[in-house]
């Protein structure tokens, strides 16, 4: 039988590992490979890795971290796959098809284009032509505004005119292999995952989805779980600061025969 | 022994190449008709469609190449996802296309009724016949699939593993000297290690 799965996610700015809060605040917390290494060891089922670096800020040199420097995601994919066997997707600023095409040279299996703009399904279009669809996920960032869900672009600074059901359609129909479903709302805050979001939308597509958003204890995951059938669970910081988080979070879901993998301590 | 990746320019190559190297094998990448000659072992990586896999190894001239080394030579060749389907006779993505007929079949796309697809994720292995590529896995192993299609294989006693999403379909191929695997080992953490190691063996 086919595993639901956890999967934790890397944020990146400039190559360094970060915390983020409602797409705003950010603490950067370093190197980006002992996190791997600790994920991958604890058996996540897959990673992902979104670059949220912006081009207009001036990228400091920082000598106060003592790691490294990579400072493109490329640098950071091109490490990690030497020893990293398994599952990544990444994402964040992906506007074109060699973008793609280096990153999955470089060890990606599947790319996550954010839906910035109206035409976009245009590219994810072209994007699943070209790599198949099984290798591209299409990562939206929801926010409620008036009651309604409404998608944001630009980092969360911008609302895009089709409503969330409309665009997951147009999405589907395109060629996108998966969603990622983020809510800004609750991004960093660590007070659950929204369920109803998520159940919305599940249930409007036939491609599996991934949700991320919210995360704060051990019961978040139960809840989300056990009232949806979402096919991946995602989360960043709560995986980032909790010790052992990813196999004990394995070994709920795992025990109360949610379907998830076994967990198991590998070590690679 | 040389190891050689087969460079069809289509799909993971680097992944499989990071793998192989990790557990300190000599490997290379290459489409040169030499390197494939010196090779002991041939793997075929593959992501993307059925067409596009076909119409490379059409272009960089691989077919007659590989027909040589593994029907005449019996070189041990393993195919992974697109890799393995094109073994087949068909293809049905897009359009019917014909493959490297290696071994008698067609490909065609997943019916798995209500559930989602792609089959993405982890999914666990049965069994249908014993194989020396089966060393120390068992059908509790879970390996990472993703994919549409599946090989629909004409002789059934090629079958060695099934995977169920949907229906039963073949995750385990074997013919002679010719395996497939439409799961990828190289993203299979410690099973997909194991597994490898065991075609590394052959």
């Amino acid at each position: 039988m086919k595993k639901r799965r956890l999967i934790p996610i890397i944020l990146l700015k400039d190559g360094a590992i970060v915390q983020s809060r409602n797409f705003r605040d950010f603490n950067i917390l370093g190197d980006p490979l002992p996190s791997v290494k600790r994920f991958s060891e604890w058996a996540s089922d897959e990673l992902i890795f979104l670059d949220i670096s912006r081009d207009e800020e001036v990228k400091i040199n920082r000598t106060d971290l003592n790691f490294q420097k990579r400072v493109s995601l490329s640098d950071v994919l091109e490490d990690v796959s030497k020893f990293c066997f398994m599952p990544i997707t990444v994402g964040g600023k992906i506007d074109n098809l060699e973008k793609i095409e280096e990153y999955l040279a470089k060890g990606a299996d599947k790319v996550a284009i954010n839906t910035f703009l109206n035409s976009n399904y245009k590219f994810i279009e072209k994007s699943s032509k070209k790599f198949g669809s099984q290798c591209i996920v299409n990562s939206i960032d929801v926010k409620i505004i008036d009651g309604a869900y409404k998608i944001f672009t630009h980092n969360g600074s911008k609302i895009l005119s089709y409503n969330l059901g409309e665009w997951l359609k147009i999405s589907e129909s395109s060629g996108s292999g998966e969603i990622l479903i983020n809510s800004i709302d609750r991004d960093g805050a660590g007070n659950g995952f929204d369920i109803d979001l998520i159940n919305f939308v599940d249930n409007c597509v036939k491609i599996p989805v991934i949700c991320c958003g919210g995360a704060g204890s051990y019961e978040d995951f139960l809840e989300v779980a056990t009232k949806t059938t979402v096919d991946g669970i995602a989360a960043a910081n709560f995986f980032q600061y909790k010790e052992h988080s990813v196999f004990l979070t394995r070994k709920l879901l795992y025990e109360k025969n949610l379907n998830f993998r076994e967990p198991v301590l590998l070590s690679i | 022994m040389t190891i050689c990746i087969v460079d069809a320019n289509s799909g993971n190559k680097k992944s499989v190449y990071n793998l192989i190297k990790y557990l300190s094998y000599d490997v290379r990448v290459s489409r040169s008709s030499e390197d494939i000659n010196k090779a002991t072992h041939l793997i075929l990586p593959g992501v993307g469609s059925y067409i596009e896999m076909m119409s490379k190894l059409k272009k960089y001239n691989l077919v007659d190449i590989l027909s040589n080394e593994v029907l005449i030579k019996k070189k041990p060749f393993l195919g992974i996802c697109v890799g393995m389907q094109v073994l087949s006779t068909f293809g049905y993505e897009f359009k019917k296309s014909a493959g490297l007929n290696w071994i008698e079949g067609i490909v065609r796309k997943l019916k798995t009724d209500k559930l989602k697809l792609p089959h993405i994720g982890w999914n666990n292995i049965m069994i249908q016949k014993k194989n020396k590529i089966l060393d120390d896995i068992d059908e509790n192993s879970n390996f990472y699939f993703l994919h549409s299609y599946v090989f629909e294989s004409k002789i059934t006693d090629s079958i060695i593993a099934e995977t169920s999403y949907g229906e039963s379909f073949p995750c385990i191929i074997n013919s002679d000297n010719i395996w497939g695997f439409q799961f990828h080992p190289e993203k299979s953490q410690i099973p997909g290690q194991l597994i490898l190691k065991n075609f590394l063996k052959l």
